[in-house]
Formats: C-alpha cells, structure tokens, sequence
C-alpha cells in the first residue's frame, strides 16, 4: 500500500513539476530557446505574491491574480528587449542571455529580499495541511490534489488555446516555418513576445506552489529549472505539451519511489531517470521530434 | 503606372550576388513569366519582392510606396502573396488550418475559405488532414489557396509545377487559368518554356541576375529563349 501511496504523491509532484516545466517546453518548441533563467523567473514569481501579502492580508491564491498580469508585461519585454536580439545572433546566444539573466534575477533578489529562507505556507491556510485520509495508509494531501489539478487546468487551456484561437494558430505555424509565417501575414516576433509571456505568467504560478509547498530563498531557481529541464526531456523535447506533463509525472514518481527506498534517494532517483530516457534510443517518452521538423 | 516597380536590385547570398542591378516593372493585371536556369536569381528575386530576403541596394516599389524596408508580413497585408519553391505548408496544421492562418490578416476580397475549396475543389476532402499527408498537387493546391485566400493585387508563384505529376500539373495550371482571367496581376516562375509563353503577357528571361532577354510571350520564339536561357547570347551581345 506504502507504493501506492508514493505513486499517488509522486503523480501529484508532477504536476508541479509539469507546471514549472509547461513555459520551458513552449518556448523550446516555438523559438528553440533553452531559457536558463525559468526557475529563476519561478521564485520571482514567488517573491512578487510575497510582496503582494504584505499589504494585503490574503491568501496567495488571490495574490497571484495583479502578479500574473506584471508577469505577462515582463515576458512580453524580456523576449522584445532581450531575447529577440540575441535570438538574430543565432541558438547558442539565447542561452547564455538567459544564463545571465539568472544570475541578475538572483542577484536582484538577494539584494531587494535579503537571503532569508521563506514561505507562503502559512499564508495559503488549511489548503497546505490539509489531508484526506483514504486509509491508515494513503492520504492524498489538498495541496497536491489542488496542484495536480491547476496543472491539468493550464497544460487543457493552453492545449485549447493553441488548436483553438487564431493567435494559437499563428503559433504553431510560426512554431513549424517561421519563415514562411512571415509570407503568410503572421508577424513572428510578435507570436513569439506573446509565447513568452505566456510562458513567464505560467512560471510563476509554478512559483506560488512552490512557495506554498516548500520554502524559497533568491537562489532556489536553478534547482528547479534542473526538474522542470528533465520533465521537458524525459517527455521528448519538442513534443506535445501533454507529453511534457506526462514527463513531469514520471519524474514526481521516480522521486517519490527513490524516497521510499531511501530518504536520500529522491533527487538521485529523478536523475536516473532522466539519463536513462537520454540514453534509450528513442529518447524521450513521446517523440514527435520529427513532426515538428 | 507600374503596381511593381523594381529598380537597380541587388540581392546577395553571402558573397554571391544573386541578382544584380535588377530593373523592371510590372502593370496592374499583367502576367509575367521569368524563366531562367538554376541559380538565375528568380527565386531570390520573388522572394525579395515578397519581403523575405533583405536587399544590398536598390528600391523595390508597390502601388507608389518604397516597400524596400517593409516586413514581408506586412507586405501581406498590402497585398503581394507568394506561392513558396517547394509549396512550404505547415505540415502539422490541417489543410483548414493552413488557409485560416494565412486568411486572418486578408484584405478584403472575393477569396475566403470557401471560394478556395471551390477553385480547388480536391481540398474539399482533405479540408481537416494534415498538410503533410497531402500528394504534391493537392500540396500545390493549399500553398495556392493559401496566397489566393489574403486576397493579393500581386501574386508571386514560384515553380508551382516543379516535381509535380503531368496530371497534377494541368490541374493546377486550369485552376491558375480563372484567376489569371480574372485580371490579377502575376509573377510566375516557371522551367516549362511552352506553358511560360502561354500563359504569360510577357516573358523575362534571366541569366546570371540580369535579364537577357524579355518580349511578349507569342512574339518570343522558343530558339530565342532557348538561346538566352543558356546565355547563347551573351557572347554575340554586350551585357545589358
């Protein structure tokens, strides 16, 4: 029963793990833009629901409503200021923008924060204790149902949004050919501004599950970059979005079966399997390498 | 007045000048073919009319405006269209996608999604398949459809019948002929010599990015064409 109980808390750790790596794998697939600083953009996140809870006695589930739209404004200028440039100067100039963008936001954070150790736990109430007990042994805690089914939530509307809305189509051509989006009236450095700032919004609610679940401090980022990277490769990079998620999950269980075996076993465990699905020949659990070439 | 006026154009890959000095104009409602050998410049230069590749020197013109710096998707706005070498669909969007995607920025016109289905009715079936399972002509058919539906005042078409069955190529080219009947004004670049002088106004032959040789299509011979084709010419007549 204890497995299937670290099944269950390990498929709900991937759905944090999917949400943090949902804006890695769209930008990835759209622009081929390996962002370095997406943990770090996470706990910025976090940091601006933190500040948000100080003036406002509430919990971070509402505070995050006036930080997503400061977060879409600052994906908008990242990708226009910083990311379109270096992107002209081809793939390897976007990554080392984004490494050193990283090291700004940690910088920034440490600076405007101090490097305390905080979390928005206690703000969050019961929903961050709360369990369910099925039996003696399997209890499904609120905060991973509700994390799992966000989750689910925005990987279903961004899915929507892209088979659905012209702007979504305008992505996905862009996403195949961007050249020929061009001939067809699709301004493409104004799909990929809108993609980022997608991308940086979805991030930062991955940051409020993070600061409910666990503490941050300015330089939590890049462990969870590290995460949110495998779930991307273990779902196949450049596949579909569930595929992501999908990746997200077999790295929360790996985690939590590691766990089992020995507490100091759980980041370890992700890892192996994360190099494993490298080395399979297939790379990926759901390769659509080729449909997106 | 010209709706396309292209003066002194230059267009470079790298080191190698693709087109060079490139002077001409297009009227509204005429049909120009060019023909040329590989590596004559004709797809640079339709492509650089359509905005997709930056020119090293000289104008290109639309209905009065210098488009020369001008985006290629605004140009789509403007109305220039171009059929990409190659067909170039989004292989993982629909036949319908592909014609939505291109339809959101048309200008008004006759051409929607449904007036594309009816000139080329073989897309009726494949409207919710994937681009990337169609055969070349039904390819040829959407990348068509897909310029026509933003309503163009130029349509550029490049090499719509390379690597194309004989059947599919007819089709293609009957569906081509209401349209050109219609009055818009065309750029076509095309390797079969005989169907370049039929259905064109005027054929511009290049060699080498210049032009060698242009007159009307009955007027030219197909040994003069032949001639310039090869660059025959060139050694008996000074460069232009």
């Amino acid at each position: 029963m204890t497995w299937v109980n670290d099944v269950i808390q390990g498929i709900m750790l991937g759905g944090f793990y999917g949400m943090l790596a949902c804006g890695l794998a769209l930008m990835f697939g759209l622009m081929r833009i390996i962002n370095l600083a997406h943990g770090d953009i996470a706990v910025l996140g976090a940091y601006l629901i933190y500040v948000v809870l100080e003036h406002w006695n509430t919990s971070p589930f509402v505070a995050i409503l006036p930080v997503l739209p400061v977060m879409l404004l600052l994906g908008y200028l990242l990708q226009r200021l910083l990311l379109e440039r270096s992107l002209r100067s081809g793939l390897l100039v976007p990554l080392l923008t984004t490494f050193g963008l990283s090291i700004v936001i940690q910088n920034l954070l440490q600076q405007g924060f101090s490097p305390d150790v905080r979390s928005l736990g206690a703000q969050a109430g019961s929903v961050a204790t709360a369990s369910w007990q099925i039996t003696s042994q399997l209890s499904i805690p609120a905060i991973g149902a509700l994390t799992l089914g966000v989750a689910i939530v925005i990987f279903g509307a961004l899915q929507l949004f892209l088979s659905r809305t012209h702007q979504g189509r305008q992505m996905r051509a862009t996403a195949q050919d961007p050249d020929t989006a061009e001939l067809v009236g699709i301004n493409s450095k104004a799909v990929y501004a809108r993609a980022t700032a997608i991308a940086v919004a979805i991030a930062a609610i991955g940051g409020m599950f993070l600061a409910i679940r666990s503490d941050f401090y300015p330089y939590s980022g890049p462990t969870y970059l590290i995460f949110a990277f495998e779930a991307v490769v273990i779902g196949g990079l450049g596949g579909s979005l569930w595929a992501t998620l999908l990746g997200g999950i077999v790295l929360g269980v790996a985690q939590t079966i590691g766990g089992q075996i020995n507490p100091e076993y759980p980041v370890l465990a992700g890892h192996i399997v994360f190099l494993l699905v490298l080395l399979s020949p297939r790379g990926g659990l759901v390769n659509l390498r080729r449909a997106s070439a | 007045m010209s709706l396309l006026e292209v003066e002194q154009l230059n267009l470079r890959h790298g080191l190698l000048e693709a087109v060079r000095d490139f002077t001409l104009g297009i009227a509204e409602g005429e049909t120009v073919a060019l023909v040329g050998a590989n590596g004559a410049g004709k797809t640079t230069l339709l492509r650089a009319i359509a905005g997709a590749h930056r020119p090293s020197a000289g104008t290109i013109s639309f209905d009065g405006a210098n488009i020369t710096r001008v985006p290629a998707y605004r140009r789509v706005q403007m109305g220039i269209a171009l059929v990409p070498e190659g067909r170039r669909l989004f292989p993982a969007l629909t036949v319908e996608e592909n014609l939505l995607v291109a339809a959101q920025r048309r200008r008004p016109g006759r051409w929607n999604v449904e007036a594309v289905i009816e000139a080329f009715p073989m897309l009726e079936r494949l409207r919710g398949q994937r681009a990337a399972t169609l055969s070349g002509g039904e390819q040829q058919a959407a990348a068509i459809g897909r310029a026509l539906i933003t309503n163009p005042r130029l349509l550029l078409l490049d090499e719509v019948s390379l690597g194309l069955a004989p059947l599919a190529v007819e089709d293609v080219y009957r569906s081509l002929a209401t349209v050109i009947a219609e009055g818009s004004t065309i750029v076509l670049v095309e390797q079969d010599l005989t169907r370049a002088a039929a259905v064109a106004d005027r054929v511009v032959c290049m060699l080498e990015g210049r032009i060698v040789l242009q007159g009307a299509g009955s007027e030219l011979t197909r040994e003069q064409i032949t001639e310039a084709y090869f660059g025959l010419r060139r050694s008996r007549e000074a460069p232009r």
